[in-house]
């Protein structure tokens, strides 16, 4: 094992550079799904946002226009989904499939010229004062700005939707569209903003990949990250701050096992460890905080325990093991693992239902 | 106090193929309860939707307090004081109760602010409601006093309900109209739809009555009878079913102590049910929405299986036999959601007669559909019940809900059953109709069968019933005689008022 390898303060620093893309798509999306409409096209929006944004960055030498032209792009595709759902009443789901499919290959198409091309540079901000603090200064404080964009992005979005008038509207519209229109809601234009919104969001997350993340245009760039949004908002409930965590999670977990791949670390020693470690926890925290084990929370534990024996009885055998495998899977199987657990509420009740106002 | 309020006259609304409203006129004076009366489809819902800014009129005038009055969109109605109490569609459940009165407000308070004046408004009319609760998880009569609070927080002028005590108890009902006396006193002009004639004569002052459109009369309520007004809707005699009242025959189903947890995420489970079913009855089995009319159907008809020793046809355990097996033995069912429950919506009449038909009407040969037998037995269905349709090959979408409720319970009744189970047999279909189905109802009681009718139209069941039980949060009460009982004893059969109380504000 080598665990020195692997520098954690610069492990949990690109944790928040390979979170950013998933969470502006994520953010975008899960206002969408709350207006209740379904746009399966998020992949299609990121990666024509992504060679949007690229092209008028390499054009204006400026990222700061490539974002603003991405998020502009990826609007622009959702407009197109959403006049085909709201006005032409088209079904959602394989409108959606539909503009990824669209999405592909117009980038595919406007990016030829622009393979293998280096981006213009877009620096770190390195915060005054906030950026000194030793450790957490590092971390937290001395990205690029759009890592804060995101995060702005997701505290408006959760103030939006909790706290102002337009945003219960817009769940009103989201929860029953029938009800919201017979108080006199305009769905459709609600609808319509919360489209374009997420298409927007969406592109600038596509941006960030061509302009910050690789940095560079390549065919198939977005590699199903549109996707992983959608599952992320679907797993965090619909709701922002879980949203967070989960696209946290996933870029968390991504960087460390491309970091645990470099490393060579043995990924059942790490898993026996974590569950051994966990069922340890269960015990201190009923212990500490409860003041009581429970019978259930002995179960908990017992269980957490044979789960590592076995996993070290198994490695300790030398049996077949794929490591690479497991170690690229383990951000979705973690992410939805954790998310799947906290779950709660159901999804807006009027998702992915097409609207007609008869009568 | 001769100004009216609201003066409405000449309002024409077409839709493609048919007049919705034909040159409607009539005033509602201040301090006036006006019932508009009229049969499904008769232009209630469009006259009322124009007069709160949801549907433009074709031509016509409407003039609020002097003033010409033409709303281009809800909000604009809301503010110069139209209110309005939806019969659906008008709640979010996922919201709780102080969002879902914000959304219907113009100009609402902060949040907190807002929930102070729902206790404090709710707590002075009669029903108590809690701010902070989440619409889902109340009951049908407490997401009225939702819709009710959300209106009377704006200061009406006109209120207008429709069809509010569908979904209530009698005694829920009596707190309602407390609170609509109360409001009235104050100068507030209400609107009152329904077609539950007697609670009309007992509240309102002056009633229209619409036919296919057109205003066909106005009477006072107060002098009129229930069947002067229910003729006037009906442009015609209105037959009542009769029936002879027989022997109870064996018992052909027994139910004992039957629990189950309901399917559905919002359901009611069924607790402790007991039930005799004998042959020649007609139980009527009342309640309010959601108390497990739905299960207590599935139960029976065999869509939810149960554990042995609850249900038992002659002395057999039928408990884990499917609806089709069911069926085969003489029990037939008819559930209330007609599109997509009792009838598959994209689907022929022959088609949907030979989905529940096939075993009884012997609709198969050697594996296959006869499907020359199967439109026969669709044609003397469409014959028998009036339904009106071009023909069997028409899909079951294309029936209005009245004519597909006919073709639905004609459907069970032709095939015969010892036992018949149906859920709301006349909901949303017109008075006539209405009557047809329950004379049917009754012929084949007549005929030695049990009929078990679910309904949560009181009227219907007295009228039809010779046992009466009601179902209250899953469980159901004993059978006793229909003969005799008072509306009261119905209501508090029915669970009572649910923890509201009357007004106590002094007029």
């Amino acid at each position: 094992m080598n665990l020195g390898s692997i520098d954690p303060i610069l492990l949990l620093a690109s944790l928040m550079v390979a979170a950013t893309p998933i969470l502006l798509a994520a953010i975008g999306e899960l206002v969408v799904e709350r207006s209740g409409v379904l746009n399966l096209g998020v992949e299609g929006m990121m990666i024509s946002g992504s060679v949007l944004g690229f092209v008028a960055a390499i054009a204006t030498g400026n990222a700061w226009v490539g974002f603003f032209v991405a998020a502009l792009g990826g609007a622009g595709m959702a407009l197109i989904f959403g006049i085909l759902t709201q006005f032409f009443l088209s079904n959602q789901v394989a409108t959606g499939l539909a503009l990824t499919l669209f999405g592909l290959g117009l980038a595919s198409l406007l990016g030829q010229g622009y393979l293998g091309v280096k981006a213009p540079s877009f620096p770190d901000w390195h915060i005054p004062l906030l950026g000194d603090i030793p450790v957490i200064g590092p971390i937290v404080f001395q990205h690029d700005p759009m890592v804060y964009v995101g995060l702005i992005i997701v505290a408006g979005v959760w103030w939006f939707l909790n706290k102002s008038r337009a945003g219960l509207v817009l769940r009103a519209v989201g929860e029953n569209h029938e009800a919201a229109h017979a108080l006199g809601y305009h769905v459709v234009r609600t609808r319509l903003l919360a489209i374009m919104f997420g298409g927007a969001c969406a592109g600038l997350g596509g941006a960030y990949l061509s302009i910050v993340r690789v940095p560079t245009y390549a065919d198939g760039l977005t590699a199903g990250a549109g996707w992983i949004a959608l599952a992320i908002v679907v797993f965090a409930s619909w709701k922002p701050l879980r949203l967070l965590l989960g696209a946290y999670l996933f870029g968390g977990v991504t960087v460390l096992q491309l970091n645990l791949q470099a490393a060579m670390l043995s990924l059942l020693d790490i898993l026996s460890a974590i569950l051994f470690i966990s069922a340890v926890l269960v015990i201190l925290i009923g212990a500490i905080k409860l003041r009581t084990v429970t019978k259930k929370m002995m179960l908990w534990a017992l269980g957490l325990l044979i789960a590592a024996v076995l996993i070290y009885f198994y490695a300790a055998m030398g049996w077949p093991f794929n490591e690479t495998l497991w170690l690229s899977s383990s951000p979705y199987i973690a992410t939805i693992f954790v998310l799947v657990i906290m779950a709660s509420g159901g999804a807006p009740g009027s998702l992915g239902k097409t609207f007609h106002a008869s009568r | 106090m001769n100004d009216p309020l609201l003066k409405l006259s000449g309002l024409t609304k077409a839709y493609p193929g048919v007049v919705a409203n034909n040159d409607v006129s009539f005033n509602i004076r201040a301090g006036e309860v006006h019932a508009l009366l009229g049969e499904n489809g008769a232009g209630k819902s469009t006259l009322v939707k124009t007069i709160y800014g949801l549907v433009k009129p074709d031509s016509g005038t409407m003039t609020l307090e002097g003033a010409p009055f033409t709303p281009a969109e809800p909000r604009v109605a809301r503010a110069a004081g139209i209110a309005m109490v939806f019969q659906h569609f008008s709640l979010f459940e996922a919201l709780d109760v102080a969002e879902n009165v914000a959304l219907g407000m113009e100009n609402p308070p902060p949040m907190r602010d807002l929930a102070a004046r729902i206790k404090e408004v709710s707590e002075t009319y009669g029903l108590p409601l809690d701010p902070s609760r989440i619409v889902g998880d109340l009951s049908a009569g407490e997401r009225q006093r939702v819709e009710i609070i959300r209106c009377l927080l704006q200061d009406p002028k006109v209120l207008i309900m429709d069809e509010p005590t569908s979904v209530l108890t009698p005694q829920e009902v009596e707190i309602l109209f407390e609170t609509l006396r109360k409001l009235q006193s104050e100068g507030t002009a209400i609107l009152y739809i329904s077609h539950k004639l007697e609670e009309i004569r007992a509240l309102c002052d002056e009633a229209t009555v619409l036919r296919l459109g057109e205003v066909v009369g106005t009477c006072d309520p107060r002098t009129s009878s229930a069947r002067e007004m229910a003729e006037l809707m009906v442009g015609g005699t209105l037959h009542v079913p009769e029936r002879e009242i027989g022997e109870s025959g064996e018992t052909l189903m027994k139910i004992k102590g039957l629990s189950v947890a309901s399917p559905a995420e919002f359901g009611t489970s069924l607790k402790g049910i007991n039930l005799d079913i004998r042959a020649g009855d007609v139980i009527g089995i009342g309640g309010v929405a959601g108390n497990g009319q739905d299960e207590l159907l599935a139960a029976l008809s065999g869509e939810i299986r149960t554990p042995a020793g609850n249900i038992f046809f002659h002395d057999q355990d039928i408990g884990h036999h499917a609806p089709d097996l069911r069926r085969s033995l003489g029990i037939c069912a008819a559930p209330e959601e007609r599109m997509g429950h009792a009838a598959a919506p994209d689907m022929s009449l022959t088609e949907n007669a030979a989905l529940t038909g096939r075993k009884r009407k012997n609709l198969t040969k050697n594996g296959f559909i006869d499907w020359a037998s199967a439109r026969t037995f669709a044609e003397e269905i469409i014959e028998r019940f009036d339904v009106r349709t071009p023909g069997t090959a028409n899909a079951a979408r294309s029936l209005s809900g009245g004519n597909l409720q006919k073709f639905v319970i004609g459907r069970e009744i032709l095939q015969d059953p010892q036992v018949l189970i149906v859920n709301q047999p006349t909901w949303g279909v017109d008075a006539s109709a209405a009557a047809a189905i329950r004379q049917a109802l009754l012929d084949l009681a007549a005929k030695g069968a049990a009929v078990i009718v679910i309904s949560q139209d009181l009227d219907e069941l007295m009228e039809i019933s010779d046992y009466f039980a009601a179902l209250n949060e899953g469980r159901l009460s004993p059978l006793r005689p229909a003969q005799g009982l008072t509306v009261d004893e119905v209501g508090l059969m029915l669970g009572g008022a649910h923890d509201m109380e009357v007004a106590h504000v002094d007029a």
